[in-house]
């Protein structure tokens, strides 16, 4: 260990030591060659990073450092998904349109602020619904003008299945609403009518594919206008084999072409338990590998999203961790006021330390240059609580962040979603077939500490896990097992 | 002639609320409810009733 910085981000899921932090920003914030903006990528201007690069949906390097929440004030929606089923709920259920209690525009000034209070990392405040937040827009639009007035600095975000957008467009561009998330699942209305039994519109319901006609062209309507208006804004689509998985190639061209900034493939999520048509009638989702091959055929079109974790229309924290349940409304105090402190130095820390991150990652993409061999590529994933580090526990992972290392360098893939292993010590050997079922296609795992009984069970399965690499960025450890692995290989002479 | 909500089904979406013409629709009791008096069943307003075109429920907005 020693880098002061570990120490900081291991805190990340603690109550924030404020004095620590400050102290730790003092100590290395600057020191290093690249504080500050030089975590820009080449290819991106630098107005698009200034506003991205809090954004932990909309930047793949932000999601390490930076939290959003959700607040469920927009439960009213104007049309039906086959996947969706908004009237059971579930604490510790994980899905889009999901949220245990409903807020007022009022209870939801109160939750951000209480929020913004406690979780330094939060930079966004987005409406998922739990309906669509641009057809329940009363709603939304007290919500966003009571919090900027509060929070000047939040992002604010906004989620829509696009039917009302169009409507809503040039209010949102007034109220410096600067992302926008439209769920796009097909351009040809033949498919939308396997996906959409019925939309809402002008007074009255449309079926079939007359409803997706109307449906698809005002979502390009509406994309093409927050386009003109220079809003970002990012397409999330639903991968449901058989009905749309091919034709989302086609969705990415059309949306590229439209000036999508992001586009954001997500799995179907589908059981029966959930109540949703597609649950009920057994219309399966994506396995993780067919979800990435997908992906990779996209590659080049729209820029494509791979850190996504379907959150709930009511997540508050970083991506993959929730944190809902420590903000429920019985646990609001009547009256809030806004404390900008732990905003303000995390974002001392994460200046310095994101340079460093990019260092590093350069530093790791050069030594897999050096060591690449035509076509060799690995799979690796990581046990991480934040930060891009490799510093948790394989036993206490309830995700892991796959990451791929090939000629190319090491690129961010997805994540897998687990049970956690350890149970208070006892490991189960159910959850640990369930964990190598999830690691499918995966050679490697990185984590801070294992113990030698999962460790050798995974071995049996043919996936290779180590702590050696405890607390070093996921870049660096990978760049290095990357060497060490092909090295070795038969037919290669080691250097 | 008026409609109801079936409460046992309702989900309080809301969705209901802003499309009555007559304003009939209020929330009340943790649930939505039609006031008798005020529904007309979006008579001289539109040709199908609005509580039932939008609720995502099936047979949740019906004739009381």
């Amino acid at each position: 260990m020693g880098q002061p910085f570990t120490i900081s981000l291991d805190s990340l899921l603690d109550p924030v030591d404020f004095d620590a932090m400050r102290e730790t920003a003092a100590a290395g914030g600057c020191s290093s060659s690249s504080c500050g903006s030089s975590a820009r990528p080449e290819d991106m201007d630098a107005d698009v990073w200034e506003r991205i690069k809090d954004h932990p949906c909309y930047s793949e390097e932000a999601h390490h450092y930076f939290a959003r929440m959700h607040v469920a004030v927009a439960p009213a929606c104007n049309i039906q998904c086959n996947y969706c089923n908004r009237k059971y709920d579930c604490a510790n259920e994980s899905r889009p349109g999901v949220v245990s209690e409903k807020l007022t525009p009022d209870q939801a000034r109160r939750k951000v602020i209480a929020v913004a209070n406690e979780v330094p990392q939060l930079s966004v405040l987005g409406i998922a619904g739990p309906g669509d937040a641009c057809y329940d827009w009363k709603k939304s639009q007290a919500t966003f003008s009571a919090i900027a007035k509060d929070i000047p600095d939040i992002k604010l975000c906004i989620s829509t299945n696009g039917l009302s957008l169009p409507d809503r467009v040039d209010q949102l561009a007034d109220m410096n609403v600067d992302h926008v998330t439209i769920t796009i699942n097909m351009v040809d209305p033949e498919i939308g009518a396997k996906i959409y039994p019925w939309i809402y519109f002008r007074n009255r319901r449309w079926t079939g594919v007359e409803a997706s006609q109307i449906l698809h062209e005002r979502q390009m309507l509406g994309l093409e206008m927050l386009t003109a208006r220079g809003v970002l804004t990012k397409i999330n689509s639903v991968m449901i084999p058989g009905i749309n998985d091919e034709h989302l190639i086609e969705v990415n061209r059309w949306v590229k072409q439209r000036g999508a900034f992001l586009h954001n493939v997500m799995p179907l999520i589908s059981d029966p338990a959930h109540g949703t048509h597609f649950g009920l009638t057994g219309q399966r989702g994506p396995s993780a590998m067919e979800l990435k091959a997908l992906q990779d055929r996209l590659e080049g079109g729209a820029k494509l999203m791979r850190h996504c974790r379907q959150c709930r229309a009511d997540a508050v924290g970083l991506l993959g961790e929730d944190r809902g349940q420590e903000f429920t409304l019985d646990q609001l105090p009547e009256a809030v006021d806004y404390d900008p402190a732990k905003r303000t130095a995390y974002r001392e820390i994460v200046a310095g330390e994101r340079g460093d991150h990019v260092a590093a990652r350069k530093a790791a993409a050069a030594a897999i240059q050096e060591n690449a061999a035509e076509g060799q590529s690995m799979l690796v994933a990581v046990a991480t609580k934040g930060g891009g580090r490799v510093n948790e526990h394989f036993g206490h992972a309830k995700e892991f962040q796959i990451y791929e290392a090939s000629s190319k360098g090491v690129v961010f893939v997805g994540h897998r979603k687990v049970e956690a292993y350890c149970m208070g010590g006892f490991g189960e050997d159910a959850t640990l077939d369930a964990v190598i079922a999830a690691l499918e296609g995966v050679r490697h795992v990185l984590c801070a500490k294992i113990g030698d009984c999962p460790k050798d069970m995974l071995e049996a399965a043919g996936i290779e896990a180590s702590d050696a690499y405890a607390y070093e960025y996921a870049e660096t450890a990978i760049g290095a097992l990357y060497a060490q692995t092909f090295a070795r290989a038969p037919g290669r002479a080691v250097a | 002639m008026a409609f109801k909500i079936i409460a046992s089904q309702c989900t309080a979406c809301g969705a209901c609320e802003f499309e009555c013409p007559t304003a009939a629709i209020r929330f009340k009791n943790d649930t939505y409810m039609i006031d008798p008096k005020t529904c007309t069943e979006c008579e001289g307003h539109f040709d199908t009733q609005q509580c039932n075109s939008v609720c995502p429920v099936p047979k949740t907005c019906v004739k009381a």
